[in-house]
């Protein structure tokens, strides 16, 4: 780090920089794709299927076709390419053909002249089901005789970990738990939409909401039997994300309809259909057995993970090989055996959310460590600190960490953040009470609880992907003044990417005013805004490019020197730029390993680790919750924007403890129940407590100026966190997230397990459809 | 069809070709053009559409386009004058109190709405006042913290 000298400028590196989009995001000025109109534009509707496991006998769409407004109803028979697309595998139809797999499925697209129009045209098709069989649950997907909801059978993926002695000899005490965690719903506030407008050259430009626009490209030209260069894609305005825009929504939709009518046809999803629209975070059953020596020094863990992938691939398989490595948690065990499946259901697809897979085990192996804890007397902060990861440390995947892993100090940190004051149980104001408002109680019956976690994240993508971010920074004068443009295909979805990218020009070249360039893909990939990668992918792309810009004007600088017929003195920025100064670099991580045949390998480049603790208070009587605080320590590697570093913490702890408390995504024979905001409770300003944050800054040999991406790792742990202080208030053994008031009260008992399930027989550590598969899917992308 | 006539941002609109059942929101996304007031749930529950309606602050969601007949709206649209942000927007701006920002223009209003009545809030009344607005992004605290700076900024009148 002290190689780097960089000039101080306001609004560079470090500083509190206010975001680019601000002005625009208060004076409701900023375009959101769900705000986006062209003169003449179609409105598309979606046909979904109301069942989730059925053969689709007939759909009639004469009725549709003639209904006012409607210029088009699509099929299946009606994608010119290849009705298929995916992530990992090219799994999901476009449109269903001949069977749905979940409730929600698309089966045909509309579109007219107004949104009322396309709605109405929907509810005029005929769609004939025959329901078949379904599989409704993760350990049933295992069953020999359970339906398959794919040919190639019901196991997506399996991942093996075998790391040291499974006997473990020398463990003095066992613990052992089942957990289990609901489907979360990512629940951006924006829905999902997209604008498709036809070109002249038979091809068609894209205006969309995503996390990434040229995996969307890959997926989308197959489908419209397009080559890749007839599909331009230009991000619109992302009104959040969270793992719920890596998928396609209505991208190929919109496309077909748009290229099928010659005229822009719009998306944009209301809420109860955005819950159809995106995959979800998977529900998990976990069994764990953990060993210690009387110490608390960890000798083995072993685990049983069970993750519902839902009717299609998505991102499922990377998910369920992190959820594999994370098992352990960030701590030092010699001996770790771990054996994760994701299955498929007739449930609705799963893929990312924050975190993926990590807050799922990491709510198992940190209620294991307080069990752990409790049996051996030992301090439950002790006995992390005991068994922390260090640099260096051997993984359970049997690579030593290579990074920056300040685990000890994100414990030591949280854990000194001062308690909040215990207040007087009678006379607070009612927003002081659990239940609040509702004043449902004086201070009768309040327990305090205090709950700990430590978590940990993989920061960019695994496993072995090429993993790159392109940018490109141009240095120009504009009417005099210098001005630097960032041009790059990563998107900004309210993270705060483009701020942080500004702050590296400035301080990288020391300008002003730096603007960026609509992301679209007429320039390289960034890569996802996903994996807490963009900070370090994005803006080492930046710093990158930014390192060759002032190497052009050092260039330019020494001929204008060399040059006698120029009057003295020395040259300034605005002579060097007679005409603009422009570069483009590409940033990569370290690659990483595949497992190998025992899960073995160096499949992650880099970890973000996280300490939370959360205090609550719990209405004993009523199965009411308070959250009073939460303290957090979080290894940011170098923080480049406390604003941005606080807004990240805190958001990302607010959705797990969304996950403790409220957050479930309900389903009846796969078909979602509660797909409201009425229904689907998310925290509000009531819920959310106050955070108190430490950054801890230990600089990240992978990542530019030492920073790490720190997106997920607060979501990884608050979960855990608080389900942990609300077991230190009650007792109880609270084994599901999120907890419900019934639980709290003990009217109902905790989750139980008919036992573990067998481990299922695969090929090798590959998902299952590669060894399948032979067309072309999107696996070499993720 | 119907035509409804009202005042938005000060303005005296007639729109024609309004829909039984269309809501206020539709109003002024789709036949005005105002599209900062956002549709984030369509059900009262998200505060991310929040209009001020005669002074009353409401979910332009849930109210009917004809109810705003003959009656004033103001929109986000509507605040900052003559370019300057409202002070509320400004804080919202320096607080670090926007992420995505689908949910802003609803709390802006919110806030502004708490501070005409409540001049300097404390951090509960603020938390009252603005729990009918969801954001999934920021967590809230910086959100409590704007509307604190925004108390201050009006006070000295910034």
């Amino acid at each position: 780090m002290s190689a780097i000298t960089l000039e101080r400028r306001v609004g560079g590196i470090g500083d509190p920089a206010e975001r680019l989009d601000g002005v625009e995001k208060v004076t409701g000025a900023f375009e959101y794709a769900s705000d986006l109109c062209r003169d003449g534009m179609l409105f598309g509707a979606t046909l979904r299927s109301p069942i989730a496991s059925a053969r689709i006998r007939r759909v009639d769409i004469a009725d549709a076709l003639a209904s006012p407004g409607v210029e088009a109803v699509l099929l299946a028979a009606d994608v010119p390419g290849k009705n298929r697309f995916g992530l990992n595998f090219d799994d999901q139809p476009v449109l269903a053909e001949g069977l749905v797999r979940y409730a929600g499925e698309p089966v045909a697209v509309v579109a007219a002249t107004s949104l009322a129009d396309a709605r109405a045209a929907v509810g005029r098709i005929v769609l004939d089901l025959e329901e078949l069989p379904g599989v409704y649950d993760m350990e049933q997907a295992l069953e020999e005789n359970a339906p398959k909801v794919h040919e190639l059978g019901n196991v997506l993926r399996h991942v093996h970990i075998d790391h040291g002695d499974a006997g473990a000899a020398g463990a003095e005490v066992w613990v052992e738990g089942y957990y289990e965690t609901a489907m979360q719903d990512q629940a951006p506030l924006g829905p999902e939409a997209g604008l498709a407008v036809p070109g002249g050259d038979g091809g068609v430009d894209l205006y969309v909401t995503t996390q990434w626009l040229h995996v969307d490209r890959e997926q989308i030209a197959p489908c419209l039997g397009l080559p890749e260069d007839k599909v331009r894609l230009h991000l619109a305005g992302v009104g959040g994300a969270f793992g719920a825009r890596e998928d396609i929504h209505s991208q190929i939709h919109a496309c077909l309809l748009a290229l099928r009518t010659s005229k822009p046809v719009k998306f944009s999803y209301g809420r109860e259909e955005s819950f159809s629209g995106h995959v979800h975070r998977h529900p998990s059953r976990i069994w764990m057995r953990h060993g210690a020596r009387r110490d608390g020094k960890l000798v083995a863990v072993s685990a049983r993970l069970l993750f519902d992938g839902g009717a299609y691939a998505s991102s499922s398989p990377a998910v369920v090989a992190n959820a594999a490595t994370f098992a352990a948690g960030p701590y030092e065990v010699p001996n770790v055996q771990v054996e994760a499946t994701v299955v498929f259901t007739n449930n609705p697809p799963c893929g990312a959310m924050r975190g993926f897979g990590a807050p799922q085990v990491c709510f198992a192996h940190e209620a294991q460590m307080d069990k752990l804890a409790r049996s051996l007397d030992i301090d439950p902060v002790e006995l992390r600190l005991r068994n922390a990861l260090a640099t260096g440390s051997v993984l359970p995947t049997g690579r030593p960490l290579a990074g920056s892993a300040p685990v000890r100090e994100v414990i030591e940190r949280c854990a000194a953040i001062p308690l909040p004051e215990p207040e007087p149980a009678a006379g607070r104001s009612l927003l002081h009470y659990p239940g609040g408002a509702g004043g449902t109680t004086r201070g009768e019956g309040l327990r305090r609880g205090v709950g700990f976690a430590v978590g940990y994240k993989n920061v960019a993508f695994s496993e072995g992907f090429d993993d790159s971010s392109t940018a490109r920074v141009t240095l120009r004068l504009v009417r005099g003044e210098v001005e630097a443009e960032v041009y790059t295909a990563a998107v900004e979805m309210g993270q705060g990417l483009y701020t942080l990218l500004a702050q590296i020009v400035r301080s990288e070249l020391g300008v002003e005013r730096v603007v960026l360039r609509r992301a679209d893909t007429m320039i390289a990939s960034a890569g996802s805004s996903s994996a807490s990668r963009q900070s370090t992918m994005a803006g080492g792309a930046v710093r990158l490019a930014c390192c060759r810009v002032r190497e052009e004007l050092s260039r330019r600088a020494s001929a204008l020197a060399a040059d006698k017929s120029r009057p003295g003195g020395p040259a300034e920025l605005e002579d060097l730029l007679y005409e603009p100064v422009e570069a483009e670099a590409v940033h990569r991580h370290r690659r990483t390993e595949r497992f190998d045949e025992h899960g073995q390998g160096d499949v992650h480049a880099y970890f973000c680790f996280a300490a939370e603790r959360a205090v609550v208070e719990v209405d004993e009587e009523l199965g009411l919750v308070r959250v009073l605080q939460v303290a957090a320590a979080v290894d940011a590697g170098r923080v480049m924007n406390p604003l941005g570093f606080a807004g990240q913490v805190e958001g990302g702890t607010a959705q797990g403890l969304g996950l403790a408390l409220m957050e479930e995504v309900r389903l009846a024979r796969g078909v979602i129940s509660n797909p409201s905001f009425t229904d689907y409770l998310i925290p509000t300003i009531l819920d959310m407590p106050p955070v108190a944050l430490q950054a801890v800054e230990e600089p990240e040999p992978e990542g530019p100026y030492g920073l790490k991406g720190i997106a997920e790792s607060p979501t990884v742990v608050a979960t855990a966190a608080v389900v942990a202080a609300l077991r230190d208030a009650t007792g109880r053994e609270l084994n599901r997230a999120p907890v419900s008031p019934d639980e709290l009260v003990g009217l109902l008992g905790p989750a139980r397990s008919a036992g573990v399930p067998a481990v299922p027989e695969v090929p090798g550590q590959e998902a299952v459809p590669s060894y399948h598969t032979t067309g072309s899917g999107q696996q070499h992308l993720m | 069809m119907t035509r409804v006539c009202c005042t938005v941002n000060g303005r005296p609109v007639e729109v024609d070709g309004v829909r039984a059942g269309e809501s206020l929101l539709a109003l002024l996304r789709e036949h005005l053009g105002l599209p900062g007031s956002k549709n984030a749930c369509e059900q009262g529950e998200c505060g991310s559409c929040a209009v001020e309606l005669d002074g009353l602050l409401v979910c332009s969601c849930l109210v009917l386009a004809g109810q705003a007949h003959g009656r004033q709206v103001t929109t986000i649209e509507g605040l900052a004058a003559d370019g300057e942000l409202h002070p509320v927007q400004q804080a919202f701006v320096e607080a670090g109190a926007i992420q995505c920002g689908f949910c802003t223009p609803g709390l802006v209003m919110a806030a502004r709405d708490l501070l005409r009545r409540v001049p300097d809030p404390e951090d509960d009344e603020i938390r009252e006042a603005l729990a009918g607005n969801l954001c999934r992004c920021t967590g809230y605290q910086k959100i409590v913290d704007a509307v604190h700076l925004a108390a201050g900024h009006l006070a000295t009148g910034r």
